[in-house]
């Protein structure tokens, strides 16, 4: 609506229904009474139907007893914690699940989509395969197959597949070793840092250097070196401080280790390879986005290969592919609630199911869960706005 | 660069085209291409659409692969060795139709990249060789504006002064104004006569006859994929010998 | 330098430049690393398909009436052959499935005709598949009228409600997509804030809270007594949820439209509506639909989730089959079939959606 003249000063003034700007304001009074009406209407049954069936409202229940056990927990709980606990609990299952499944996706998703782009024609056939097979499945059927076609199908405990005596998978789930840090061990992750420090220095240092002579040192291997060798050989003259609790088969079940459970393997695999499929495109897409003249300008100029694509294409292309790539993150954090499918403690499984049919409190349950969800979308949002204002290409 | 045949005399051409054959697909698009360009000689290259003249210069610094014949640039000859082919590239300049500068950079950036990244120059000798090429070019106050932000005619003296930063001893034009609206063709057509001027070797591939008229040294006519007419402009424009030519003049002139 | 010039003949490509041997070269062997890759894909190739190929094709067992009739080494397709009805029809009374073949039949001709380029009258059809048809459908389906026995709605199931979700979500999204997205881009504050809250409330949260919002809380909207079916509720979800997705379809479509079409018409003295509805809206429409279309595809996937709340679709009765006594332990053949028919459509709406991209990009070319 770009025409509305500005209002007239002059003249007959019209009636009041034909005044351009009174009917906006007329429109939009009616609007917010209706919407008003509406919601008082809603509230009014609500709230009847409440007292009929004997619900309390309000968000007591959090600090009652939630009486059942969660399978995985990152943080202490049992039977005996409350709901709001629970809630807790369920938050960050579903934070897990979605942090690794974005990792997973993002190195698939571009080692896929970068293959697509291969000048070898079976890769890249195979890169599209992948693509069309994996996009246009349910998310739901792929969680599906993953739970009930593969990890359903592993042998018992006894008859376990395992790697080197200290990674097994069964049925039950993937056992891995945990590792034990006695006191020595806090001079390795200080070497870490140590070797992250030095490596930021390093580059600084680099580029200050390129910048006043032009030369240039490989900072990205020796930077590598560092971080990888320094804190392995700190580990090694500390004499390895580390024992390994390994999984035992006890009877008819492992004791000890870390035990990562079906539901969380399966629907992790599941969000990674889906979600990979989309990032792939994404990255197919930004950089076929960037014009072949790119290339050959900077090809003119004799810029070898691997310059072309640090300088002057990859630049151009992660401008294109981040606003998307954020997208799809967001959509595997909010894919992550199907775990309730298959039984993943996650925040909606955990809350807006078992603690939602326990306590009855429907309102207040989902309100919660549904503002979870927005408050990481928002997030999300801002972040993209932000980043988009800052790379923007300037022009005109 | 092969200095011994350089030095050996201005005799050695810059730039040697012998029995070049190139096709896409089954498509014969350059026929048995023979060219000799030498030093500081401007070299004009007329056509109708498809005639394959860009394919032809952009053979020379090899962003298109010939699949028969043998080109030499500055006594280096242009195989599929990636060495050799950067060698050629270091000492070929381009300039495109669309300009293709860098728009994440501003323009002394996109001066600098090659001179610091391939010829390992710092950054404050890069930028002080990129001011002055930007001087010559007339457009230094802009230096630190991003290509978005100028008129295609400041896009590209942009670009032809990016292409001298590199020092090139060849420098190859496609069609450099052919995208730009008419107000701005004279300020670049005025930045290529200067460049002539002081001897630089041109190809130059374009349909501005005033310009071939002013500073060709020889104006080819290339139809088909092979070289129908070469000669210097007088003969060329009064006294075309072939049909073809002919034609096509009649008809470009006429505009 | 003067010549007089006879004319090359144009001369086919060396052969070691075109022709079957040069493609294998230049694309699959062009040198070491490349070979490498290719060696290695082929043993991915291989990897993958031949057990595949053996258990679904070479192995399966096709034909018979019970699981007696399937070895266990291959694929036992006689498990999908014995529920094929119920995975397609649900529940649905074996004596009234006719209806349910006319309905898809009368939509599928409708569609082929929006979708095929060169057949007329397409606004005529347009409008009657989104007023006339929904009512036939009903009709057909539900029942109750013009002596058709009525077939309650838990009864629904598999493909077809699966299709039924997907349709009705979407021509329910469409009209209040238009209005959301005509709202965010007026003037007037309130109607912009609400139209935004709105639609970025619904595109912020899952799918699946929003069913259970549907299902949990819209019975506590009502009065007290009334109660909503199950599939309505669903309806009444997947529609809102939808509606927020497609307004940002619209939104797009609409800003591809130059100003000046809306100024030339309200130069010409039309109202806002008839501005939008006969001038803006029909060519953004045309604009949209490759966008309309990826929409449809996500909902028609989406629609997988109603089971979560007591619904059966196509997946949800696979599932409910998988746990049937008599056919224990056939969990693969049922996936690999739903897979098999979700992705046959999706793939075929992607492609088409892929190709009218490219017809609206060449046809808008300026």
């Amino acid at each position: 609506m770009s025409v509305r003249p500005k209002a007239h000063t002059t003249g007959p003034k019209p009636p009041f229904w034909r005044d351009r700007a009174k009917r906006a304001l007329i429109f939009q009074a009616l609007l917010i009474v209706a919407v008003a009406v509406f919601l008082l209407i809603i509230i009014g049954n609500t709230q009847a139907n409440l007292s009929a069936r004997g619900i309390t409202t309000g968000f007591g229940f959090l600090t009652n007893t939630a009486g059942f056990g969660i399978v995985q927990s990152l943080v202490d709980y049992s039977s005996q914690s409350s709901y709001g606990r629970t809630f807790v609990v369920g938050l960050l299952n579903t934070l897990v699940v979605s942090a690794l499944g974005v990792l997973a996706a993002t190195v698939i998703g571009f080692t896929v989509g970068i293959a697509r782009l291969s000048p070898n024609w079976l890769i890249a056939r195979l890169a599209s395969g992948y693509i069309e097979i994996f996009r246009n499945i349910p998310l739901l059927l792929q969680i599906f197959f993953w739970y009930f076609a593969v990890l359903r199908a592993m042998p018992s405990a006894r008859d376990s597949y395992s790697l080197g005596e200290v990674v097994f998978l069964n049925v039950r789930g993937l056992y891995l070793p945990e590792p034990l840090f006695e006191s020595g061990f806090g001079l390795i992750p200080l070497a870490f840092g140590i070797a992250v420090a030095a490596s930021i220095v390093l580059i600084l240092w680099n580029r200050r250097r390129h910048i006043d002579t032009g030369q240039r040192l490989p900072v990205g291997w020796i930077s590598l070196g560092l971080i990888v060798g320094l804190p392995l050989l700190v580990l090694l003259i500390t004499g390895v401080p580390v024992t390994w609790d390994v999984p035992e088969l006890k009877g008819f079940n492992f004791r000890g280790g870390v035990t990562v459970i079906p539901e969380f393997l399966a629907l992790w695999l599941a969000l990674s390879i889906y979600t990979a499929a989309f990032i792939a495109e994404i990255v197919r897409s930004g950089i076929q986005a960037i014009p072949q003249g790119q290339t050959e300008a900077a090809q003119a100029l004799s810029l070898p290969q691997k310059y072309v694509l640090r300088l002057v294409v990859l630049p151009q292309a992660l401008r294109v592919i981040i606003p998307p790539l954020t997208s799809q993150y967001l959509n595997l954090i909010k894919n992550s609630s199907l775990a309730t499918a298959i039984g993943y403690p996650d925040l909606v499984s955990v809350f807006a199911g078992t603690t939602l049919n326990q306590t009855g409190q429907a309102i207040e349950v989902i309100a919660m869960t549904m503002a979870v969800y927005l408050t990481i979308s928002l997030l999300v949002s801002m972040f993209m706005n932000w980043f988009n204002a800052r790379v923007a290409l300037v022009e005109r | 660069m092969n200095e011994q045949a350089t030095k050996a005399g201005n005799e050695a051409a810059m730039v040697e085209m012998r029995g070049v054959n190139k096709w896409y697909g089954d498509f014969h698009v350059l026929r048995d291409i023979d060219l000799e360009v030498k030093r500081g000689e401007r070299i004009v290259i007329c056509g109708p659409s498809g005639s394959g003249k860009s394919t032809l210069i952009r053979c020379i610094n090899h962003l298109e692969e010939h699949q028969a014949g043998e080109i030499v640039v500055g006594g280096v000859p242009l195989t599929q060795d990636v060495k050799r082919i950067e060698q050629v590239r270091r000492s070929v300049g381009m300039v495109f139709q669309h300009f293709n500068l860098f728009p994440h950079l501003t323009v002394l950036e996109n001066c600098c990249l090659s001179p610091i990244w391939v010829k390992k120059k710092s950054r404050r000798e890069a930028e002080a060789q990129a001011m002055r090429y930007l001087e010559r070019v007339q457009i230094a106050e802009q230096a630190h504006k991003y290509p978005g932000q100028l008129s295609g005619g400041q896009q590209q003296r942009v670009a032809i002064a990016r292409s001298l930063c590199m020092h090139p001893e060849v420098m190859l034009f496609d069609e450099p104004t052919s995208a730009l609206d008419p107000e701005m063709i004279k300020e670049v057509l005025d930045v290529m006569i200067e460049l002539a001027h002081e001897g630089m070797t041109m190809l130059c591939v374009t349909h501005e006859m005033g310009f071939a008229k002013t500073v060709a040294d020889r104006v080819i006519f290339m139809d088909q994929g092979q070289i129908i007419e070469e000669n210097a402009p007088e003969t060329f424009f009064n006294h075309p010998q072939s049909e073809r030519t002919q034609l096509f003049l009649s008809q470009i002139l006429h505009r | 330098m003067t010549n007089q010039h006879k004319m090359i003949a144009a001369r086919p490509a060396p052969s070691s430049t075109v022709g079957p041997w040069a493609w294998l070269r230049t694309n699959l062997f062009s040198g070491p690393v490349n070979t490498l890759f290719t060696l290695a894909g082929l043993y991915l190739l291989y990897l993958l398909l031949a057990p595949t190929i053996q258990w679904a094709f070479i192995n399966a067992d096709w034909v018979g009436t019970s699981r007696d009739d399937c070895s266990r080494e291959g694929a036992c397709w006689v498990f999908i052959g014995a529920r094929f009805t119920q995975f397609i029809y649900g529940l649905y009374p074996r004596g009234e499935i006719w209806r349910v073949d006319i309905t898809f039949v009368t939509f599928a001709v409708l569609i082929a005709w929006l979708a095929i380029p060169r057949l007329p009258l397409k606004r005529w059809v347009a409008m009657g598949t989104l007023m006339v048809f929904p009512v036939f459908a009903y009709i057909m389906l539900y029942g109750g009228y013009f002596g058709l026995p009525v077939v309650e709605t838990h009864r629904w199931g598999g493909l077809m409600l699966t299709l039924v979700l997907a349709v009705v979500g979407m021509t329910g999204a469409l009209p209040i997509g238009i209005l959301l997205a005509l709202g965010r881009r007026s003037q007037m504050p309130i109607v912009k804030s609400f139209c935004v809250v709105f639609i970025e409330f619904w595109r912020g949260v899952p799918l699946i809270t929003v069913l259970f919002m549907a299902s949990v809380m819209l019975p506590l909207f009502m009065p007290t007594g009334v109660s909503v079916d199950r599939l309505v509720r669903a309806f009444i979800g997947i529609t809102l949820f939808q509606s927020a997705y497609m307004a940002e379809v619209i939104r797009g479509g609409l800003q591809a439209i130059p100003r000046g079409q809306e100024e030339a018409a309200a130069a010409l003295g039309m109202s806002y509506w008839k501005r939008m509805g006969l001038i803006v809206l029909p060519q953004a429409l045309k604009m949209m639909i490759p966008g309309i279309v990826n929409t449809f595809i996500s909902l028609f996937k989406d629609t997988t989730l109603v089971m979560i709340i007591g619904l059966f679709d196509l997946l949800g009765i696979v599932q409910a089959a998988l746990s049937d006594s008599r056919w224990l332990g056939f969990a693969l053949e049922g996936y690999v079939f739903a897979a098999f028919v979700f992705w046959l459509f999706c793939f075929s709406m992607s492609r088409y959606s892929q190709y009218l991209e490219r017809k609206l990009h060449t046809g808008h070319k300026r």
